[in-house]
């Protein structure tokens, strides 16, 4: 699957999202097996592994976590890669810059990652065996492992965070925004260009599903196609994609593939409580009844192009899912118009609905005079939001308990954009190109 | 207050109800298979307790509330609900430009609830939009349902007194009523699919009517629980062509089709009911005799649980749907002319001949899933690869 899409050039640092469950177990797994083989279907880039230890938002004892945390080490090292077990609370410690998508390197053409191939096979050549295995010695001995264990303050500050989440499919969100953004960072600060997760078919298919019930309809292939380039320099890439839960779990069983089971968000959750679980009760016994559910849907997936529809421009990014926004104006017969602009109408008599929708200033993006959005913060980051992370937020009381990253980086955009708002009429032509470069 | 357990064919899920009236009141008008059942979106006081008073409107401040709206919680009386109700249905004709003035507007009556509340809303707001109203209802010949639906729509036509025009499948499609189609589907091992030839040939019944009454716009009933269906259904299936074409706010009518649109869109369900329930209006609320096969149903059962989970998530499918961004390769070619009978096609024969001739033939399948083989020749006509997906079938199976 990596050499038909032909997106991973050889020599290049991949990190590899482990969570120790079977999926992505399969996934290093088989890395391992592609780097050993000598033939020419030999995988040849540098991998490197990483774990995220989120037992502070599911509730785990720092009993449970140590203990978990001894045993990822264990199969870490095992693995012979450069490992980084990472935990969750360091979101507390992030930057904004993890947030900026900084620009896209230019795609490798065809002629491209054949010449790339051809090159590192000469140098594979003239370096011999023995340059390869220095290599990964080299990497087994370096532990890699941040500074110590998280402190007490930002454990209790993460479980403050997912206490305060009203709904379980918000902190499920909530878990994976935060994860995503720590796993990227920890790429771009080693130096890995592209992310590989283990997502199977099955779970794709969920995933698919749940987005859509959570409004994210705009960017679906983004969230569930093979590559995901939303986040610029940093290209996820999940390689299991075209293998079914079925098929991997007898791969793991027949190969003897070792993974660890950790309690997640929704362990022991009723099927009722969150729409990732309904989404994947649905479809689990819909598979049973129909057998070609999975796969329908994971075709389908395929259909997806990255295109805004036909009609949006391109313009500022969600916050938090680094998406282009799909919103429309406050008042537009489409879903979104219907959820805002009820509220003038409900204040005013029939005939003078239209008229009051104007001034309404909560209602959305969309022109609002500026003196309104600086005395609410809340709104200030809603506004940035795209609509799946806004519906998201509304189960979030309070935004100050997010991380400081999130918080710094929302107020610094507005403060750009209202500033922009004030010298717009002195800017000559189009001076996105240039605001751009400044960004990172 | 009480909550109440449907007995429909399908097992749905307990939900408490939020309206502040006397349960008698309300059971009267809602013992029937499709009410559905409402939930509180927000904390409420308890409403056991008789001593509190029930909140005042949030609109007009001087009735009592009568209910809590399911989007947003909140209080309202029953003229300010209904008055609310048609400025956004108002609104989403005006701001979405959907019917012209001078326009003459078939409206698609089925006799059921949808189709009831969008004709008295339209008729409320007919003087204002500058529109002139038809009801068009389709007999699809279906047996000890169809007959009650139509008593109803015509008993609303009467008090309305808006002209109505009825159009059978008997009449237009040489005697092949619902019965007849499903007699010959049946038995063959699979699933009938009759909602594939209903729906279809109901499109077409709907426009021959429109056109009998000389109308300019066609609408229908459907609300936004209907738009989420679709949409789940639709990727379930794996139906790429339809998720293309679907999301809009209806269709603006290429070729020779009159342009369609459905103005209760961004209308929950729960909220056209209750529009109905205040309004006093009379509609016929049973299944269809064959609903209960339908793959739609599943995506109904799924909807009903995602509500439940996140109140917002039927417009939520909605907004998703608007926004999906499919290849080119997967949308529809862009429509011609049914060889056969000029109306709208995006192949040589239109969905409706295809089936007809199908049907015709002694070979009810022909014209259902991918290929389409034999519909061309003359010859002996070869089967469909059944290794490929079928697009139109409603029950996927192999």
């Amino acid at each position: 699957m990596l050499g038909k899409s032909r997106l991973i050039f050889p020599g290049e640092k991949v990190l590899l999202a482990w969570s120790g469950g079977p999926s992505s177990s399969s996934m290093v797994w088989q890395v391992l097996e592609g780097l050993s083989r000598d033939s020419a279907k030999r995988l040849r880039f540098v991998p490197g592994v990483v774990y995220i230890d989120e037992g502070a938002a599911c509730g785990q004892s720092p009993e449970d976590r140590a203990r978990t945390l001894a045993e990822v080490k264990l199969a870490l090292q095992t693995t012979g890669f450069p490992w980084h077990a990472v935990a969750l609370e360091e979101v507390f410690s992030l930057p904004p810059s993890a947030l900026r998508c900084s620009a896209q390197e230019a795609a490798g053409t065809e002629g491209a990652y054949k010449a790339a191939v051809d090159s590192f096979l000469q140098q594979q050549h003239a370096l011999g065996t023995n340059g390869v295995e220095r290599q990964s010695q080299h990497c087994a001995q370096d532990p890699q492992s941040p500074a110590g264990p998280p402190t007490t303050a930002q454990t209790q500050a993460l479980s403050r965070l997912f206490d305060s989440v009203k709904t379980l499919t918000a902190k499920e969100e909530l878990l994976q925004t935060l994860r995503t953004h720590l796993i990227l960072h920890v790429a771009r600060n080693h130096g890995y260009s592209k992310v590989m997760t283990g997502d199977s078919c099955t779970r794709l298919a969920i995933k698919l599903m749940t987005s859509l019930a959570l409004g994210r309809g705009a960017f679906l292939a983004w969230d569930t196609g093979f590559s995901d380039e939303r986040h610029g320099d940093v290209v996820v890439v999940r390689p299991m994609r075209e293998h079914t839960l079925k098929e991997v779990a007898f791969y793991n069983r027949l190969f003897a593939v070792p993974s660890i089971c950790t309690p997640a968000l929704d362990t022991k959750a009723p099927e009722k409580a969150s729409i990732h679980r309904l989404m994947e009760a649905f479809i689990l016994r819909l598979q049973a009844q129909f057998p070609s559910t999975v796969s329908t849907v994971y075709r389908t997936s395929e259909k997806l192009v990255k295109a805004p529809r036909a009609g949006c421009a391109a313009g500022p990014r969600c916050l938090l899912c680094m998406c282009t926004l799909d919103v429309d104006t406050a008042d537009s017969a489409t879903a979104f118009g219907a959820q805002t602009s009820h509220l003038p109408q409900m204040q005013t008599p029939v005939t003078q609905a239209r008229a009051a929708a104007g001034p309404c200033c909560c209602a959305g993006m969309g022109g609002a005079p500026g003196c309104c959005k600086r005395e609410d913060p809340r709104a200030q980051v809603m506004e940035q939001l795209c609509y799946g992370c806004r519906v998201n937020m509304k189960d979030l009381p309070s935004l100050e308990l997010l991380p400081p990253y999130i918080l710094s980086e929302a107020q610094l955009r507005s403060q750009r954009a209202t500033a922009e708002q004030e010298i717009r009429e002195y800017l000559l032509g189009d001076s996105e190109d240039e605001a751009g470069t400044g960004e990172s | 207050m009480g909550t109440w357990e449907l007995s429909a064919g399908r097992p749905q899920s307990l939900l408490e109800v939020v309206v502040l009236l006397p349960a008698s009141a309300l059971s009267r008008s809602l013992d029937l298979p499709a009410w559905v059942l409402f939930r509180r979106s927000r904390p409420l006081p308890p409403l056991q307790d008789p001593t509190m008073p029930a909140p005042q409107c949030a609109s007009c401040h001087k009735a009592r509330a009568a209910l809590r709206r399911p989007r947003s919680g909140q209080a309202l009386c029953g003229a300010c609900f209904c008055a609310a109700f048609e400025a956004e249905v108002l609104h989403t004709v005006v701001a979405g430009r959907l019917l012209p003035p001078g326009a003459v507007v078939a409206v698609g009556a089925s006799g059921g609830k949808d189709s009831t509340v969008l004709a008295h809303v339209l008729r409320e707001l007919a003087p204002r939009l500058g529109i002139s109203l038809h009801l068009v209802a389709v007999d699809e010949g279906i047996g000890g349902y169809r007959d009650a639906a139509l008593a109803a729509v015509r008993r609303q036509a009467a008090r309305w007194e808006l002209p109505l025009t009825v159009v059978a499948y008997a009449d237009l499609f040489g005697g092949w009523t619902m019965d007849a189609v499903a007699r010959s589907t049946a038995g063959s091992g699979r699933s009938r699919a009759c909602c594939t030839f209903c729906g279809v040939l109901r499109r077409r019944a709907l426009e021959e009517g429109a056109r009998l009454v000389g109308a300019t716009h066609v609408v229908t009933g459907h609300n936004a629980d209907d738009m989420a269906e679709t949409v789940l259904m639709n990727f379930l299936r794996g139906d790429a062509g339809r998720l293309a074409r679907g999301g809009g706010l209806g269709s603006p009518g290429e070729g020779g089709a009159l342009p369609r649109c459905r103005p209760l869109q961004l209308a929950s369900q729960k909220e056209v009911v209750l529009y109905a329930h205040f309004r006093r209006l009379d509609y016929f609320s049973e299944e269809c005799v064959y609903a209960p096969e339908a793959f739609r149903g599943h995506a109904r059962d799924l909807l009903k649980m995602l509500e439940a989970a996140r109140p917002s998530a039927v417009l939520d499918l909605v907004h998703s749907a608007e926004r999906l961004a499919l290849a080119p390769t997967a949308r529809p070619p862009p429509p011609g002319a049914c060889s056969r009978c000029g109306a709208l096609a995006s192949r040589a024969l239109c969905q409706a001949c295809a089936l007809l001739d199908g049907l015709n033939r002694g070979r009810p399948r022909l014209a259902i899933g991918k290929g389409r083989r034999g519909l061309d020749e003359e010859g002996p006509p070869r089967e469909p690869q059944p290794s490929r997906p079928p697009t139109s079938e409603p029950v996927p199976d192999f």
